[in-house]
């Protein structure tokens, strides 16, 4: 089981790697090169003082290095021009200067390939998943692993990943330059690595958990501060001011002195790292000074040594931190891999496009949410082609059900009965064309953040400013635009102005007046628009779409009235159906909201 | 060094935010100060170094050595305790510092008026009390100490390298100015570029936000390609800007190794010949030309963090700077105490008479007069009703009422006096909101209900329930009142979420009880059920029900009618119909329909 997750999470990781794979490698190509020009400039200046300047006999060396020196004139000659060497060592800074740029410009080339790959596959995926994965999951939660898991996965395979290769290719390649210099030096000097390295991951492991207990109540702190911004209207009508800063000092305190506990720790933990690294460079110090004197060593050979020590401090000092934060990118990837793993939606029929202006028949039609208990009792109604259908019926009718049915939002179980547009079962019908053909307003409708006219055009580019207006107009809402002082240019939605409910509906009507459609469906989209407006809109629309079927869900009669049929829901069944002529009349729940939206007929002008 | 550092950080702001930092004075000498002293000690280990070379490799003895050994490894040690110390005083500056001014920003916000948090958005002033305050305490703490450590070093290597080799130490030192300057200008560019992707990066977030939201929207329109488009159009940009910055980081890093290795190429050229008498000074300045980038890489960044704190600062400081639009006078606070300190020993009873005398209001921040010379007499127990359109400003009459909003000319009287002569918690203690988006506090149903008072038993919570039809709602959850309702009750449905902000303001017991459009957002038969339980809940109260249905405020004692921000009608609903305005139009449009019909059929 554990074995079949792990294999699961590779695999998604090869697929996210793709495109950005060869990007990776040659960074840590680059990466190694750097390296190498980092390892070898310490060598030069060895040469320089013990072979050039020294005396050191120079069979001593690699047979490559005497070649090198014999090429450049041989000792004496190099003796005379110490600039050359410097030259050289200017050179070997360049090559690695570019190494250097090379690297940083391909690890991030790849890091953000691979970080694209991920959001734009999350995000292709999230927005074909079914509506009823929408519904099951919480929205915050999907955010947070589509933003900081993301970045936790980013930050492992082109940060912790990459460093940690780059690390160890940087202490593989000193230990073998100091090797092959002296090896019980390089014994010595290695000597504290391991346990700087342990110590690290240890201290980095146990103090893991309190840094989590610290950014957990960070967060507190924070949805606090969100909380008592967001409610300030409340906080303020009953004056609870004192209440709520007591509260805030106190979390804030809190998570101050959850901190404050953490300073001793972190501070020893840095000082003996700083005593462990002493004592490395020490050691190195007083045996490299011993080796010399007794001659199995030469002075620039002792520098070098200084140099690489010098150079593996910090990388050392990182390692085992960084082990032991790698290993919080698996549950990362298992929180991804819940997205990427829950089917797409799919058409299951045989996909047909038929036309859609055809009658549309509800047949014995039963229907629970997962899990959840019947919200639709064998409903049976047909809505003729080219009518108006009105739904009436309170929270928990069903009704809203009904069409997230017909708009294929939630897919009906083969048994439960069967809705068809024309005599065509909506199975058999491509989703995305069925989709298309019709034209859904919602009760909270939800616009996106941009300006009103890309709200507005959002399903056709090609609108141009004129058909945003004309569909504005007959949603009446040209007027209030032209109001605003950037028209519809004005932006809404989460980062622009918020509309007030009555105009973010007749946005949305607008939105959907953009096209032509058979099926139009108002699912109590009228709700926030005062009367005046209403009446204005719906007679609009009525000359707008003669002859498209229309569901006109609502709770207000006015509204209803137009329809040719009503039908009363409750409960998930039909209670009454008719005319609004003969509902009116028929002594049922329709008559007696009748009665109470006309103020029980006291009033007659 | 450090007097040239104090005047930089005024420039930076520093100065401003240096008055509220009085008590941390003694923590901050004394953290700058062992900073200061540790990064000494480390200068001194290439001198080690030197010594070593000189003295025990060139003169080939081991003299000595327990000595130089003891020495060095008291100097390690007396580094370690020296940083020790100044990274527990670094923490304790930097959380204390974050802990006072978020404390003082969270308290001061609570005294501000609305024309604030409307001019701000609630994500803007989120991040000055939580951002903001973390960047000015990392400022306070490990940006000067660090300025302390490399500072120092830099200017010790360079006294010791000029002590000890003049001629070298120069050639060396000229390459710094070189660095620094080319570090600047990436600095400068690199930051733009990060600034950008954040801003992208925003974006993307906000990307992700919208298709989950917004997920029945995009199926219905089927635009999910279209949403696609517009996202890999924003990673791209993206991917593009990070490969920018990237480039810069790559010059900059490159930049940075390349000037070490040509300091130390010309320590090498120019030095070699000093190798041969004194190779432990060679190899001193070997050391200092290594380790010397960074501090000079670092000043960059630091004035580069600071130019980006500074904006914090400058930010914070509006915030705690702006003063709220209403106040209460001294002598109010002297003897009602203020919202933090209320004297509730001194507070006479609340009546409930309200009175508009010739009341004109202007928004702070808008141009319009939207009330002029508005009188009127609410007497207690009155239920005054408020209609209008959506957006004509029916709220602000509310708003007068709670003195959320003083008026420009003329005076609100409460119970007789002038509003100003008591203290606003005075008048709020007495007052029930029920907003039209009702807000809940995450926590439990009980926690919500208790919110406007906490003394309230079991069984008068069940009753403010009962009141409002909540009582099923309440009982039908999982856990009854102790029910988590989310965060922004967003476990509840906005009806679920109205009934209970309703049954709050209801236990509250206030003498006024504020409605603003609040059976918006619950179906007709809720409204029914709510509506005959109000008349049971404003007996006894001052009311105002602002309502864009006009069946809901027929039994008002008296309504206005509100249209462009100004009061075109007033009167009682008989006398409104009879007068055949606009209320009239707008209540027997609904009338009208059913009338033609009738008439066709």
């Amino acid at each position: 089981m554990e074995k079949k997750k792990k294999h699961q999470n590779l695999r998604m990781i090869l697929d996210f790697l793709r495109g950005s794979k060869a990007l990776f490698i040659l960074s840590m190509l680059f990466s190694a090169l750097a390296a190498l020009a980092d390892m070898v400039a310490p060598q030069i200046v060895r040469i320089t003082l013990d072979y050039i300047l020294g005396s050191a006999p120079l069979d001593t060396l690699p047979s490559f290095a005497v070649r090198g020196i014999s090429l450049a004139g041989g000792v004496a000659i190099l003796r005379q021009h110490i600039a050359w060497i410097a030259l050289a060592l200017v050179s070997l800074a360049l090559v690695k200067a570019l190494c250097q740029y090379a690297y940083e410009v391909s690890r991030t080339a790849a890091a953000e390939t691979l970080v694209k790959t991920m959001r734009d596959s999350l995000f292709s995926h999230i927005e074909r998943l079914p509506y009823a994965w929408h519904m099951k999951n919480r929205t915050g939660d999907i955010i947070q692993r589509c933003t900081s898991d993301i970045d936790t996965l980013k930050n492992f395979l082109a940060e912790q990943m990459t460093n940690l290769i780059r690390i160890v290719v940087l202490l593989a390649l000193s230990v073998a330059f100091m090797l092959s210099m002296n090896t019980r030096l390089t014994l010595i000097a290695m000597l504290p690595v391991p346990v700087i390295i342990l110590y690290s991951f240890y201290f980095h492991r146990k103090i893991g958990e309190a840094f989590l207990d610290c950014d957990e109540n960070e967060g507190l702190l924070s949805a606090m501060a969100q909380e008592n911004l967001t409610g300030v209207r409340v906080v303020r009508a009953f004056g609870r001011e004192r209440d709520e800063r007591d509260g805030f000092e106190a979390q804030n305190s809190y998570y101050t002195d959850l901190w404050m506990k953490l300073a001793r720790p972190l501070a020893t933990f840095w000082s003996v790292g700083d005593v462990l690294s002493g004592t490395q460079i020490l050691l190195t110090v007083v045996f490299g000074a011993l080796y010399c004197i007794r001659g199995t060593m030469g002075p620039g050979a002792y520098i070098a040594f200084l140099s690489y020590c010098a150079m593996m401090t910090w990388p050392v000092r990182m390692l085992g931190r960084m082990i032991s934060e790698m290993s919080k990118a698996g549950v990362s990837l298992d929180r991804i891999r819940y997205i990427m793993d829950s089917p797409e939606e799919r058409d299951t029929g045989s996909g047909l496009e038929p036309d859609l202006t055809g009658d549309i028949v509800f047949d014995h039609v039963t229907f629970s949410y997962e899990g959840g208990n019947e919200v639709l009792h064998d409903l049976s109604f047909t809505i003729p082609a080219g009518t108006t259908l009105g739904i009436l019926g309170g929270t928990g009718s069903g009704k809203s059900t009904l069409m997230l049915l017909l708009d294929k939002l939630y897919e009906l179980p083969e048994e439960q009965g069967r809705i068809s547009v024309g005599g065509v079962d909506l199975r058999e019908i491509r989703t995305e064309y069925l989709r298309r053909n019709i034209g859904m307003v919602l009760q909270e409708p939800f616009l996106f953040s941009r300006t009103i006219a890309e709200n507005i055009a959002i399903q056709d580019d090609a609108l141009g400013l004129e058909g945003v207006r004309e569909a504005a107009r007959a949603a009446c809402l040209d007027e209030t635009v032209m109001g605003f002082s950037k028209g519809y240019d004005t932006m809404v939605g989460e980062r622009g102005l918020s509309l007030s409910g009555g105009q973010k509906q007749r946005t949305a009507i607008a939105r959907t007046l953009t096209r032509d459609v058979p099926i139009l469906v108002f699912d109590d989209s009228l709700s926030a628009v005062d009367t005046e407006t209403d009446a204005r809109i719906r007679s609009a629309l009525e000359s707008r779409f003669g002859k498209a079927t229309v569901i006109l869900i609502s709770h207000r009669i006015t509204t209803l009235s137009r329809a040719d049929r009503i039908l009363v829901l409750d409960r998930g069944r039909i209670l009454e159906q008719g005319s609004h002529e003969e509902l009116k009349r028929a002594g049922g729940l329709y008559q007696q909201i009748c009665q109470i939206q006309s103020g029980s007929g006291e009033v007659v002008a | 060094m450090s007097g040239k550092r104090r005047d930089s950080l005024r420039f930076f702001g520093i100065g401003r935010i240096i008055g509220r930092l009085g008590q941390y004075r003694v923590p901050l000498i004394l953290m700058l100060l062992t900073s200061a002293l540790g990064s000494a000690v480390d200068i001194g280990v290439p001198l080690f170094q030197r010594y070593a070379l000189n003295r025990f490799v060139a003169l080939g003895t081991l003299k000595g050595l327990p000595g130089y050994i003891l020495l060095y490894v008291s100097v390690i040690l007396v580094s370690a305790v020296l940083n020790y110390i100044s990274c527990i005083y670094g923490m304790k500056i930097e959380v204390g510092v974050d802990r006072d001014l978020r404390n003082e920003a969270f308290a001061h916000l609570q005294t501000l008026s609305f024309s604030y948090y409307n001019r701000n958005s609630v994500g803007y002033i989120h991040a000055r009390v939580m951002s903001d305050t973390q960047r000015i305490g990392e400022l306070c703490s490990w940006t000067l100490l660090n300025g302390a450590w490399q500072g120092c070093y830099l200017v010790g290597a360079v006294a010791v390298m000029l002590l000890t080799n003049a001629r070298l130490a120069l050639l060396v030192i000229a390459v710094l100015p070189v660095t620094a300057l080319l570090f600047g200008l990436f600095q400068r560019e690199l930051t733009r570029v990060n600034r950008d992707i954040r801003e992208v990066n925003s974006k993307i977030t906000g990307n992700f936000n919208e298709s989950i939201t917004g997920a029945r929207t995009i199926k219905s329109l089927v635009i999910e390609d279209r949403m696609e488009r517009d996202f890999v159009a924003d990673t791209r940009e993206m991917r593009r800007k990070s490969i920018r910055a990237a480039r810069l980081r790559g010059l900059f890093s490159g930049t940075m190794h390349f000037a070490s290795s040509l300091a130390i190429a010309l320590v090498l050229w120019k030095g070699g010949y000093i190798a041969g008498t004194e190779i432990g000074t060679f190899s001193m300045f070997l050391s200092y030309a290594q380790g010397m980038m960074e501090p000079v890489r670092w000043v960059v960044d630091a004035v580069g963090s600071l130019v980006t704190t500074q904006v914090n600062i400058e930010r914070l400081c509006r915030l705690l700077e702006t003063e709220p639009d209403v106040t209460d006078s001294p002598e109010v606070t002297e003897k009602y105490g203020d919202s933090f300190h209320p004297k509730k020993e001194n507070w006479e009873p609340l009546k409930g008479d309200i009175e508009f005398e010739d009341v004109s209001f202007r928004y702070p921040d808008g141009e319009e007069t939207v009330l002029e010379h508005f009188s009127l007499k609410i007497p207690f127990g009155t239920n005054l009703a408020i209609v209008g359109e959506t957006g004509a400003g029916k709220s602000t009459l509310a708003s007068l009422i709670c003195r959320f909003y003083e008026p420009t000319e003329g005076r609100m009287l409460i119970d007789g006096r002038d509003a100003r002569e008591r203290s606003q918690l005075w008048l709020h203690s007495a007052i029930g909101y029920v907003l039209q988006t009702p807000h809940l506090f995450s926590g439990t149903v009980r926690r919500n209900l208790l919110y406007g008072n906490p003394d309230a038993t079991e069984e008068e919570i069940w009753r403010a329930l009962e009141l409002v039809s909540a009582r099923d709602l309440v009982e039908g959850l999982e856990n009854g009142l102790d029910t988590e309702v989310g965060e922004g009750g967003d476990l509840l449905s906005a009806g679920e979420k109205q009934l209970i902000s309703f049954a709050r303001a209801i236990l509250a017991n206030p003498r006024i009880l504020i409605l603003d459009e609040a059976t918006a957002s619950v179906d007709t038969i809720t409204e029914q059920k709510i509506q005959s339980a109000m008349e049971t809940v404003i007996r006894g109260r001052t009311s105002v029900v602002i309502a864009h249905r006009l069946s809901t405020v027929r039994n008002a004692d008296w309504i206005l009618r509100v249209e462009d921000g100004r009061i075109v009608e007033q009167g009682t609903h008989e006398q409104l119909m009879a007068a055949r305005g606009g209320y009239w139009r707008l209540y027997t449009r609904q009338y009208e329909d059913e009338e033609t019909l009738g008439v066709l059929g």
